[in-house]
């Protein structure tokens, strides 16, 4: 999966997360609580949609790498190649 | 043998929540539910063409259209259910009242309403109401073990007129004290937030109409519930509920039983348990509603309130009245006087007091509806000053007594608020049963279902 996909792939969970948000200009090196009304229970959402649509496991001392959408697609790309190569 | 990730004990607003969320995240869940409909104790019936509400006079935890600011109790709930805050469609109110023999305060959903009043009928204590509000500016923390604490002694620190103290407290009794003459502060901050500072609201087809949205988005996830099912026991081995035994006789397993049938009513289907062992933790608080039907608008007979909560003195008393009903206070809500975009299709006024359960319960049939009759025409008399008397334009009545909520929502004495002690956490003696729901301390039909939302999150995900 490109880095282009993972962005997506987040903004989408995100949208229906949080359907009364605009995403289409989310600043990539900003953290996604400071752009967007995301709170704690959000991020535990965005977790949870990562394991249930894409089997992706984010431990719980990794969370800090998702606060920003930059963050979210170098921790993650990673991880999809692991997964493509395991398939 | 079925095995479930989460079995979940009865399909009203706290149960259908936490089921959304598990079978939301991919777990295999089922609600059983004992009587026919769901709802629990915010349900509805019908009845000789009538439509009715179990009992439901206001949602509480409005949200305002141009609301900012931290996120509120409706709003997490459409996050996490995934339903959008404007499909709960509610109309707020147009004003509440609290009517004491010599003084009345009225408020809406904008809390300045209400903080006017007071300037200007308790002048000496607006500072103290401002303390209050500042006190009460956030919401306990969920799941998080806290000590009773008196809001009668804790009120001292802000308020010093005690017929502003019972004012202010009646509402907030009426809709969410199991205490007897008290709550608990942590539970009066939330029903405060709740009531004061958000306010009233209601769908436009009553109850039914947020009962039909979770029902549609429990089918969307694939979450399952059998109603006419109910649990008769739950066999306990090692600490655990290891099987879940169904009225039918059908037994079945589940990793993680989640119960919203209330906290001594859980504890009473234990296989392991002495089943009076907790008779003294019983909720003690039964009531009485009177619907009249009505063949015009209660704004015609001079009622402008969407609800009202009087009291024929200027003291307050919240307990298990010794007669029948405690007429000497109760809520007049009349739905009709919501902000509604379009008239609502029947007229009622619904009347709620406190009611005595031991008197209600083991009568004969022909006294019972005899005694029920004469407190339906009494009721009536209570709220005389409100509407006038109104027995001409009365169309149909039907009501619920504390026996007609144990019969039909299992809740032992009629206690609709449940047992004066709540378990804040959810957790059990049991490694595998939780509690949501009345119990969890959580109130009203947005308290219940963040209750449903938050004992799943923390307990039902790992199964």
């Amino acid at each position: 999966m490109t880095e282009v996909e993972v962005k997506e792939l987040i903004l989408g969970i995100i949208s229906d997360i949080a359907p009364d948000e605009d995403v289409s200009d989310v600043d990539p090196e900003v953290r996604l609580r400071d752009q967007l009304d995301l709170d704690s229970m959000d991020f535990l959402d965005i977790v949870m949609e990562l394991r249930k649509r894409h089997k992706i496991e984010v431990p719980e001392d990794d969370y800090m790498e998702l606060s920003t959408l930059d963050g979210c697609v170098r921790y993650l790309t990673p991880k999809f190649e692991a997964q493509k190569g395991a398939a | 043998m079925t095995h479930y990730d989460v079995a979940i004990i009865g399909a009203g607003m706290s149960g259908l929540a936490a089921a959304i969320r598990l079978a939301h995240f991919g777990k295999k869940v089922c609600i059983f539910e004992r009587h026919y409909v769901w709802g629990g104790l915010n349900s509805f019936y019908k009845q000789k063409g009538h439509h009715f509400d179990v009992g439901l006079h206001a949602v509480t935890n409005y949200v305002k259209p141009n609301y900012k600011g931290p996120r509120i109790p409706l709003q997490l709930i459409a996050r996490q259910l995934r339903i959008p805050v404007d499909a709960f469609a509610l109309r707020p109110q147009s004003y509440s009242q609290t009517v004491f023999e010599s003084a009345t305060l009225t408020w809406d959903n904008d809390i300045g309403r209400l903080r006017e009043q007071v300037k200007e009928k308790f002048p000496d204590q607006i500072d103290g109401f401002v303390r209050l509000e500042e006190a009460c500016a956030s919401y306990p923390a969920a799941l998080e073990e806290r000590p009773f604490v008196s809001t009668r002694q804790k009120m001292n620190d802000f308020i010093t007129d005690p017929l502003l103290v019972d004012m202010l407290m009646c509402p907030l009794l009426y809709y969410g004290s199991a205490v007897e003459g008290d709550v608990d502060f942590g539970q009066f901050i939330t029903l405060f937030n709740s009531i004061y500072r958000e306010g009233f609201g209601r769908p436009d087809k009553g109850v039914k109409h947020i009962l039909n949205l979770l029902l549609a988005r429990l089918k969307e996830v694939e979450g399952e519930m059998r109603p006419r099912c109910g649990v008769r026991e739950l066999s306990v081995k090692d600490g655990r509920v290891s099987e879940i035994i169904l009225d039918n006789d059908e037994v079945v397993t589940a990793d993680v039983v989640i119960s919203s049938a209330g906290w001594v009513e859980t504890e009473r289907l234990r296989s392991d348990k002495d089943s009076f062992a907790l008779e003294a933790k019983e909720g003690q608080l039964g009531f009485v509603e009177n619907i009249f039907v009505l063949d015009r608008s209660p704004k015609d007979l001079g009622l402008d309130a969407t609800i009202t909560f009087f009291n024929h003195s200027d003291r307050f008393q919240w307990k298990s009245p010794d007669p029948f009903v405690d007429l000497t206070s109760g809520v007049l809500c009349a739905p009709d006087n919501y902000q509604w975009e379009e008239a609502p299709r029947e007229h009622q006024l619904r009347v709620t007091h406190l009611a005595n359960w031991s008197k209600w319960f083991g009568l004969p049939a022909d006294q019972y509806y005899s005694i029920k009759d004469d407190f339906i025409a009494r009721s009536r008399q209570s709220v005389k000053q409100f509407v006038g008397d109104f027995e001409d334009c009365i169309n149909y009545i039907d009501g619920f007594s504390p026996t007609t909520v144990t019969r039909f929502t299992g809740h032992i004495n009629g206690a609709i608020y449940g047992s004066p002690e709540k378990q804040v956490t959810g957790k059990t003696e049991l490694d595998n049963l939780f509690l949501c729901g009345t119990d969890q301390g959580m109130l009203g039909i947005v308290g219940a279902m963040v209750s449903g939302v938050t004992v799943a999150n923390a307990y039902g995900m790992n199964s």
